[in-house]
């Protein structure tokens, strides 16, 4: 193949990408260390830039290039504009946060835009190869981003936890993909989809294959019984880096989910619907039961993260195309609660003060009726309750069990929610009812303002009217 | 003619409206005045319906006028049906209503001196009694002109919303509270069975519009349901029963009449309007209109001639011992009800109906009578303090004795006729029971007789026993509630000639209501009928006349020739003059058992199920539980890199095991 056979418009966001990041490196290296704002716009311009990009060759038609390993289709691009926006908003609320402690490093953008170059790569990667390339320069930035405040022993020890067992996890998957290639003799998902199909490869080693890629996957996610690094890594990173890591990898991490095992593994779908519904199953009762017991409100966020993904992994595993758009409208929720959650931590944690323990929102409607008021839309809408977006995402993947006949587990989803409800609803009796014991508010930046009411009042608006973005989840598939 | 059907509905409704809302701001003219135009205009209107349907015999409407909702399975529309006996009911319901609304002028005048100085209600009550009047209007009517069991179901519990606000209109007084909610609680039971039976009508039919419901009624009927294991019914019959067990709580029949004594607390023109002319007969008019069903059920009838048997004799001889003149006349409504209610068993619907118009008009008579005796009392309202007003209030004695004719059944009055009718049709009845209820009735003619003209002896004749402040200030009452009166007893002496021909032997109600040839009484009691003259004279020779003139007598005697001989007998038999004061019992029987019982087991329910078992158990339970659970399964996050890797590995392991060998 020589290259000027070679059609690189498929990759052109990715390449813009990877030119704009390896830019911005240059320009921080040679810049002085009080300008890092320089740093910050620079990079929210390239975002722009790529958002740009990808939203020029939007299109729902299915394209494929580089010999069948390289896949756009609507679910890539939508995914991968989310991803872009979730980023910048990531940025844009970690600015502040990372000056009051004296980490604000152009690292951090430059980390945060290779990894996002990873998730881009993960969304339109239709070859085992592509996936685990990019599966894996996402995590070696978030690792390296989790570790940028060195000097807090609490950020190394998350860091060195979340690297030792990552690197575990994705030997897992290695390991499983190996075996896939031996039985079916390639890498390329569309083959691999036709040979499962076949019905002609030893079924036992397909089945191990698929165990050791599912376990690799779901801890990246971060479902239990493979979530134990998860409420350590984001209690213990630095906020800002929580927030960027507990949005857009998400959405990438479902992508390849639903490219493996929706795609190329769908021949064997009752085998691995079986191992989701226990990996559900466990998720939603550590995520909603051990919540209760944490009085670190960052811990609580990051058990209801688990709890999360319980729920989008109960729309993956229903197989149908009205699971795969309820679990994509579920992730597209879940990223920007996720952002408002963590954001609000950043948004209150000035120089000193972390903010992020349960006591620390208390009587925070005295302190800013505002603040209390988006802190009242994320929390009900991330319990689910009626007319909040959360509740719209839980009822679609309801919908999708339901309509496989398992509605045992929808009935107890439902259950372990109103357990859940409890403590997202402790938050809101504290911040409306208990005595605060911080007085006034850190002043913060215009931009970071308006990204988190803009986040709130997103969660309000999509909550009252979600039906442009249900149609747009339900048009990918 | 369908904008006419509306406003004669909505009128009332906008008087009511402006009425409630601003009557603060339009004060007290204004809302006499936006409430009697209300009411004005349906009246008027409804008496050009009447020309149209009734004189002129025009086409029975039978229309839509909006979808309020609409499922899958069911449609349920808002209509109107207009025939008619709704065009009858319709003036009825707009007379009486107009009249007591003039009346109300007179009676509410001085309402305020009957609040507490402190009271918030007090400023406004005349304005919101007048709001509730014409409110009523509006309910009545809609439950009269509707075309579907929806819409009449509305109108139903709209009625019923209004008597209970109107019965505790003054609800500083504990027995106003205590009777406005026995009203409703005892019609919640009425309403219940109502409910189910509208309910099995839709279950079975599919549809609440009364013609569909008709036209499928045969084929109920062939239907057999099982509502005890074992014990096999036809739908029909029940349907019918549940139906009129709604009617018996809104007509107060036996058991459920306890709340019409009581609602005598409110004031007296509601007591005429809903407690004697209108609302109380909502039941007898379902019954009458739901004919083609009755028809079908034997058993269905047969109750409902005995229920309204029992009720018309036993509540006629509470009213002999009662001595607030409000109460006479409620129990005589009772009773009066209960003669509708035989007749409706015994499938002369059109002589219910007929009783109903004429017991319409004389029983507001002499409620709005009372009420003016009620004010020229100082409301006072013991028969035993008063005496002698024959001469102090002419208007309001004469009046009364037209009145109190009618109701007994003087020959010639309005009463007479329909009253008679009833009591030939049960005569000619061949329905299991039908003796027995025969001579209930009859029997109840001379208690009718007794308690009535006692009535009128102790308020209007011999000495006069009220003390000398009220005697001095003794004087007929104004304009507005005599006119009333006057108005009122036109209908109450003539209506009877005019209507019996064409309402029982003629076609008034052909097609409307229906009776099957060997149910069809009226049609017996007819073939002997040669005009209301003869009628009369052949009434004459009945032994009905007879026992009313033998109770006019025996009230005579006791009341004003030997006073001894009552208080004699009174003693010689006081555990019988027990037993009546005390209702026969319904009261303490209610107390006792419904009213502790459910105390009780509310009690018991609260402390058992509720504390302990769902706030105890269940909710604090499941939540220290879950607390548990959380406090135990974070210990399983040891933060200790080694352990996270052993639980992956392990698990692997174990899902590998599982998978494989599995």
């Amino acid at each position: 193949m020589t290259l000027d056979a070679l059609n690189l418009m498929p990759i052109l966001p990715e390449i813009i990408l990877l030119v704009l990041a390896c830019s911005i490196l240059l320009i921080d290296v040679f810049m002085r260390a009080g300008s890092r704002d320089v740093t910050y716009w620079l990079t929210q311009v390239s975002l722009v830039v790529i958002f740009v990009a990808v939203l020029s060759g939007m299109s729902m038609d299915q394209r494929l290039s580089f010999e069948g390993s390289v896949i756009n289709d609507g679910l890539s691009d939508v995914m991968k504009l989310a991803m872009i926006l979730m980023t910048s908003m990531a940025f844009a609320l970690s600015r502040s946060y990372l000056k009051d402690r004296d980490i604000h490093k152009g690292e951090y953008y430059i980390l945060g835009l290779f990894g996002l170059l990873g998730m881009m790569i993960m969304v339109s990667a239709y070859s085992l190869l592509l996936i685990y390339l990019g599966l894996e320069l996402m995590s070696l930035a978030m690792y390296a981003m989790v570790a940028i405040h060195r000097d807090d022993i609490r950020s190394s020890e998350a860091a060195m936890k979340y690297f030792v067992l990552g690197a575990l996890a994705s030997g897992l998957l290695l390991y499983g993909m190996s075996l896939l290639y031996g039985i079916t003799g390639s890498l390329d998902i569309a083959v691999i989809r036709q040979a499962v199909l076949g019905g002609e490869i030893p079924k036992i080693a397909l089945l191990l294959a698929m165990l050791f890629m599912l376990t690799g996957l779901v801890f990246k996610l971060g479902a239990a019984p493979f979530h134990m690094w998860l409420p350590d890594v984001y209690d213990g990173a630095p906020t800002a880096v929580t927030l960027y890591i507990s949005a857009a990898p998400k959405i990438a991490a479902l992508a390849i989910l639903m490219r493996l095992f929706g795609d190329g593994l769908i021949g064997i779908l009752a085998d691995w619907q079986m191992l989701m519904i226990v990996f559900a199953v466990a998720s939603l009762f550590i995520g909603n039961v051990v919540a209760i017991a944490q009085t670190s409100f960052k811990r609580m966020l990051a058990y209801s993260t688990v709890s999360h993904v319980g729920f989008i992994l109960l729309g993956v595993l229903a197989g149908t195309a009205d699971g795969f758009s309820a679990a994509l409208f579920y992730v597209l929720s879940y990223g920007l609660m996720s952002l408002g959650g963590f954001g609000i931590i950043t948004y209150l944690a000035s120089r000193g003060i972390e903010a992020d323990q349960l006591d620390d929102l208390k009587g925070l409607n005295d302190r800013s009726p505002w603040m209390a008021f988006i802190l009242l839309i994320l929390m009900f809408s991330m319990a689910g309750i009626p007319f909040t977006l959360g509740f719209w995402a839980k009822l679609a993947v309801l919908q999708a069990v339901v309509e496989i006949d398992l509605v045992w587990l929808a009935i107890y989803a439902v259950v372990m929610s109103v357990i859940g409800a409890f403590y997202y609803l402790r938050v809101l009796k504290m911040a409306y009812f208990d005595k605060p014991l911080i007085t006034g508010m850190p002043v913060r930046s215009l931009d970071m303002r308006w990204v988190l009411n803009g986040t709130g009042i997103a969660i309000l608006i999509l909550g009252l009217f979600p039906a442009g973005l249900v149609a747009l989840c339900a048009q990918v598939f | 003619m369908e904008t006419i059907y509306l406003w004669i509905a909505l009128a009332p409704l906008i008087g009511s409206i402006i009425a409630g809302l601003f009557g603060r701001q339009i004060g007290r003219v204004g809302a006499q005045s936006a409430t009697i135009t209300g009411v004005a205009i349906s009246f008027v209107l409804a008496l050009y319906a009447f020309k149209v349907h009734v004189l002129d015999g025009g086409e029975v409407f039978n229309g839509t006028v909006y979808t309020w909702l609409a499922s899958d399975l069911f449609t349920f529309n808002i209509g109107f049906l207009i025939d008619n006996l709704t065009a009858v009911m319709m003036v009825i319901v707009t007379s009486v209503s107009l009249m007591v609304h003039i009346y109300t002028i007179g009676y509410m005048a001085h309402d305020e001196e009957l609040w507490p100085e402190t009271s918030r209600a007090r400023a406004g009550g005349y304005q919101r009694f007048f709001s509730y009047i014409s409110l009523f209007t509006f309910s009545m009517l809609m439950l009269v002109m509707s075309n579907n069991f929806l819409q009449l179901f509305f109108g139903w519990e709209a009625v019923g919303l209004v008597s209970y606000l109107l019965i505790g209109f003054y609800m500083n007084r504990e027995s106003a509270i205590y009777a406005n909610l026995k009203a409703f609680i005892v019609n919640r039971v009425g309403d219940f069975g109502f409910l189910l039976g509208i309910a099995a009508i839709l279950v079975y039919t599919g549809s609440m519009d009364y013609h569909e419901v008709f036209k499928q009624a045969s084929q109920l009927a062939g239907i057999q349901v099982e509502l005890i294991p074992g014990i096999e019914w036809s739908l029909i019959s029940v349907i019918c029963i549940l139906l009129f067990i709604g009617a018996m709580g809104k007509s107060a029949q036996i058991p459920l009449h306890v709340w019409l004594p009581d609602s005598m607390e409110g004031p007296t023109p509601i007591s005429a309007l809903i407690h004697a002319a209108t609302m109380v007969t909502a039941g007898i008019f379902m019954v009458a209109r739901m004919s083609p069903m009755y028809e079908l059920s034997e058993a269905a009838l047969s109750f409902i001639m005995l229920i309204g048997a029992i009720t018309a004799f036993s509540m006629g001889l509470l009213g002999i011992v009662a001595n607030d003149i409000k109460r006479v006349v409620a129990f005589s409504t009772l009773s009066q009800l209960g003669y509708m209610t035989v007749a409706l068993g015994a499938s002369a619907y059109s002589a219910a109906i007929f009783h109903l118009m004429t017991h319409a008009f004389f029983k507001a008579l002499l409620f709005l009578a009372a009420g003016s005796v009620i004010i020229a009392m100082h409301h006072e309202q013991d028969i035993r303090k008063m005496g002698g007003l024959r001469k102090f209030m002419p208007i309001t004695f004469w009046t009364s004795m037209i009145g109190a004719l009618a109701l007994i059944g003087f020959p010639g009055f309005s009463g007479f006729f329909s009253k008679d009718a009833i009591i030939e049709s049960v005569h000619a009845s061949s329905l299991p029971g039908a003796d027995f209820a025969y001579w209930l009735v009859l029997l109840g003619v001379f208690v009718t007789a007794f308690y009535t003209f006692r009535m009128i002896f102790l308020v209007f004749f011999g000495k006069e026993r009220m003390d000398k402040h009220t005697r001095e200030h003794l004087h007929e009452s104004p304009w507005v509630v005599t006119v009333p009166l006057v108005l009122l007893s036109i209908p109450a002496v003539m209506i009877g000639w005019v209507a019996i021909e064409p309402m029982l032997f003629g076609d008034l109600f052909k097609d409307i209501i229906v009776v099957k040839p060997s149910h069809d009484v009226l049609a017996q009691v007819g073939s002997h009928f040669h005009g209301a003259w003869s009628f009369v004279l052949h009434g004459l020779m009945s032994p009905a006349v007879w026992l009313a003139a033998a109770g006019v007598l025996l009230a005579w005697l006791t009341t004003m020739q030997f006073p001894v001989v009552a208080q004699q007998a009174e003693q010689r038999f006081s555990w019988l003059s027990r037993l009546l004061k005390n209702g026969f019992g319904f009261d303490a029987f209610n107390t006792i058992v419904f009213e502790k019982g459910s105390l009780g087991l509310g009690r018991g329910l609260w402390k058992w199920s509720d504390l302990k078992l769902i706030d105890g158990f269940m909710v604090n339970g499941t939540a220290q539980s879950v607390g548990r659970l959380a406090d135990v399964s974070r210990l399983m996050q040891t933060g200790f890199m080694y352990h996270y890797a052993f639980v992956m590995i392990f698990s692997v392991l174990a899902i590998m095991t599982w998978v494989l060998f599995f």
